[in-house]
């Protein structure tokens, strides 16, 4: 299994706070690789690097041994890798069907004179697009909702458009910010399925997550990073007992201060 | 602060036991509940408000709308046929009398009417459809209309080799103006479109090139076509200025929407939604914006050689400020992003003051009444778009915040 995310010596800095400090972190293909770790430690802060939205104060980002670095968030798209946000950032006015075409579009080439003159490039695209994001909407279990306004959806099912509109870009590796969050058990053991489905397509996953359980049964590794440090790495079974994360969750003493 | 959301975040440790993952789990639902309220609370909120609001008012878009879609193509074809030929026949002199009793129809038809439809499709394409706020796109109809006059009076071209010229030329000035502008956001872009028009304007009104505020006169009318009366450019007949400036409604038209229902239409919408998020699915925000900048730009253009072509003679006082708050407020009014709104807007802002010319002032106070009104009860425009969204209400970039707080949970 080849090396797909590969990050070196990564630090951020926003002002005073270091939100990610000298990280290394690597994702295999094929994996499903979760980042998890206390509010504000820098998990969000690792997706922005990757795709682009902020640039690293050092180190290094690469995606099949290319740089990402200094590359706009647009080109780290269309180089395979898509993402989902903490805080839903759907195009709340359009459709869902939409939506997804949007992200289909990242992988087409019709400009300003193919639309309007109707070439044929730009209408194989076009029907090629639809069919993709129906397919999409369908595997994430929402196809009856297609011309339905995004910002109509009900929470979970929005999370799930996002995961769509994402896959739409045709990515590599996928990233997902806490997927879970606000859902019910149920919704939760779905997503756990679909995130599997998702990987067994050839997209590599690499999840943030709250939820311990979700975590300890959908990753292949985990890594857990605590004040922008990474403290600790590994399979699921080896880091859930590990002392350090132990105590980067409950707060020791010394912590607090 | 931050102990505190440790320990309330899920700990990893050992096979948790049940009362254990109890806790963990009240204390995660908690959390996400908390969150999935106040956003829930907010929209349900608006929605309610939006909703009182549209109650005072039919909506018959949706309804009309899907009728449409329903109708099969060769009957929409007959309904666009059939608004066509209304148009051709909007000159007769009983219309006249109904639409405008105290002034000269045939005259209204061409200006404002006809050049204010022209120039509210183009400034959609950037207002309503890529949702970038510009208040200066009076600067590309002037442009238009300056080209028209200094080729045709300093160079003897013909009206047909200068308005793609015109149009070209303003293409690339929206490419030029764009490059810089079109990486601000928001209220500071409004300030530099707004400071586009004026520059445009004072820069005529300085220069000895055009003539300074005096302008430029005998500028060549379009060659006649055949000898048809409807295609002979006269003095007197506005009338087949009209025509000319219909066919060039009805391409643009054509071509707005084309590109509305493409590739193009979709990544403009997304810029306009979220244009951080557009540019995370692959969306090159700033070429579009900039597309989106040039073509309204050339339709603009193409307005400014049809009003130069007709006048005759063209001053900077042509082209004020106020043209393009009109326009804007004609895009706003019918229904930013919806054409057939955009439309409307466009007829009644040109033609609800000349309609009143008998209030005399007080006309353009009831009209202003009238815009304030329509915005309290109606602020998506008389026909909204499904993809309704005032880019005024949300600024550009659709309330997205700037790309520095991409993703910043809000922390309670
Ligand atoms: N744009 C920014 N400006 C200033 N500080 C920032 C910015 N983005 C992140 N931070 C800070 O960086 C740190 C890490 O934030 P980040 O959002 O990556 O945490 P996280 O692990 O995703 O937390 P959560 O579980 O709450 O989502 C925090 O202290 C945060 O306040
Ligand atoms: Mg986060």
């Amino acid at each position: 299994m080849g090396r797909l995310l590969e990050l070196a010596g990564v630090t951020v800095r926003f002002g005073g706070v270091v939100a990610v400090s000298d990280l290394d972190l690597h994702v295999d293909e094929g994996e499903i690789f979760s980042l998890i770790g206390p509010n504000g430690a820098g998990k969000t802060t690792v997706f922005n690097i990757v795709t682009g939205v902020y640039e690293a104060a050092q180190g290094s980002v690469t995606l099949s041994g290319r740089s990402l670095r200094g590359r706009r968030p647009h080109q780290v798209t269309r180089l395979g890798v898509a993402r989902t946000f903490q805080n839903l950032r759907l195009f709340g006015n359009m459709s869902a069907l939409e939506n997804v075409m949007v992200g289909a579009d990242a992988r087409h080439r019709t400009g300003i004179p193919g639309a309007i003159l109707g070439l044929p490039t730009h209408r194989a695209e076009e029907t090629s697009g639809r069919e993709t994001a129906r397919e999409l909407l369908a595997l994430v279990g929402i196809a009856e909702l297609a011309e339905d306004a995004a910002s109509n959806l009900s929470y979970g099912d929005q999370r799930r458009l996002e995961i769509a509109r994402a896959l739409a870009t045709e990515p590599r590796l996928l990233l997902l910010d806490e997927p879970t969050a606000g859902m019910n058990p149920p919704e939760k053991s779905a997503l756990q399925g679909l995130v599997r489905s998702i990987r067994d397509r050839g997209v590599t996953v690499l999840l943030i997550e709250h939820d311990m359980s979700v975590v300890m049964t959908i990753s292949d590794r985990v890594a857990v990073l605590d004040f922008g440090r990474k403290i600790a790495e590994g399979q699921p079974a080896d880091v859930r007992t590990d002392p350090a994360v132990i105590t980067a969750y409950l707060g020791a003493p010394t912590d607090a201060a | 602060m931050r102990v505190l959301k440790r320990s309330a975040a899920s700990p990893p440790e050992g096979p948790a036991g049940p009362d254990q993952a109890g806790t963990d789990r009240e204390g995660r639902l908690e959390r996400a509940r908390s969150r999935v309220g106040s956003v829930k609370g907010r929209l349900a909120r608006r929605r309610a408000a939006a909703v009182a609001w549209r109650a005072r008012l039919p909506d018959l878009t949706g309804p009309v709308a899907r009728a449409w879609h329903r109708l099969p193509r060769w009957s929409q074809w007959l309904v666009r046929l059939g608004i066509i030929v209304l148009a051709v026949l909007a000159p007769a002199d009983w219309v006249g009398q109904i639409m405008a009793p105290a002034s000269d129809w045939k005259t209204l038809l061409f200006y404002p009417i006809g050049i204010f439809v022209l120039l509210a499709v183009g400034l959609n394409v950037v207002v309503g459809q890529a949702g970038i706020l510009d208040l200066g796109y009076v600067a590309f109809f002037a442009i238009g209309g300056y080209t028209m006059a200094l080729l045709g009076v300093n160079v003897g071209l013909d009206f047909w080799i200068i308005l793609p010229t015109a149009v070209a030329l303003c293409a690339v000035s929206g490419l030029v103006l764009g490059t810089p502008a079109l990486r601000l956001r928001g209220d500071y872009l409004a300030i530099v479109t707004l400071g586009f028009g004026e520059i445009i304007r004072i820069s005529a009104t300085n220069a000895s090139w055009t003539g300074g505020p005096r302008g430029i006169a005998g500028i060549p009318h379009p060659p006649d076509i055949g000898n048809l009366n409807a295609f002979t450019y006269g003095v007197l007949d506005p009338t087949p200025y009209y025509y000319l400036v219909l066919a060039l409604i009805v391409v643009v038209i054509f071509v707005a929407r084309r590109l509305e229902r493409s590739r193009v239409g979709r990544a403009w919408a997304a810029i306009r939604e979220d244009e951080d998020a557009a540019a995370l699915m692959g969306v090159p925000t700033f070429r579009f914006k900039l597309w989106a900048f040039a073509i309204g730009g050339s339709i603009g253009g193409g307005a400014g050689v049809m009003f130069s072509a007709k006048n005759i003679a063209i001053t900077p006082d042509n082209f004020p400020l106020l043209l393009s708050i009109l326009v804007l407020s004609a895009v706003v009014l019918g229904g930013s992003g919806n054409l057939p709104g955009v439309i409307l807007g466009a007829f009644l802002v040109a033609w609800l003051p000349e309609r009143f010319r008998g209030l005399a002032d007080y006309r353009v106070l009831i009209f202003g009444a009238a815009l304030v009104i329509m915005m309290i009860f109606r602020p998506e425009g008389l026909l909204p778009s499904r993809r309704r969204r005032s880019s005024l209400r949300t600024g550009t970039g659709a309330g997205a915040a700037p790309t520095a707080v991409v993703e910043q949970e809000e922390k309670t």
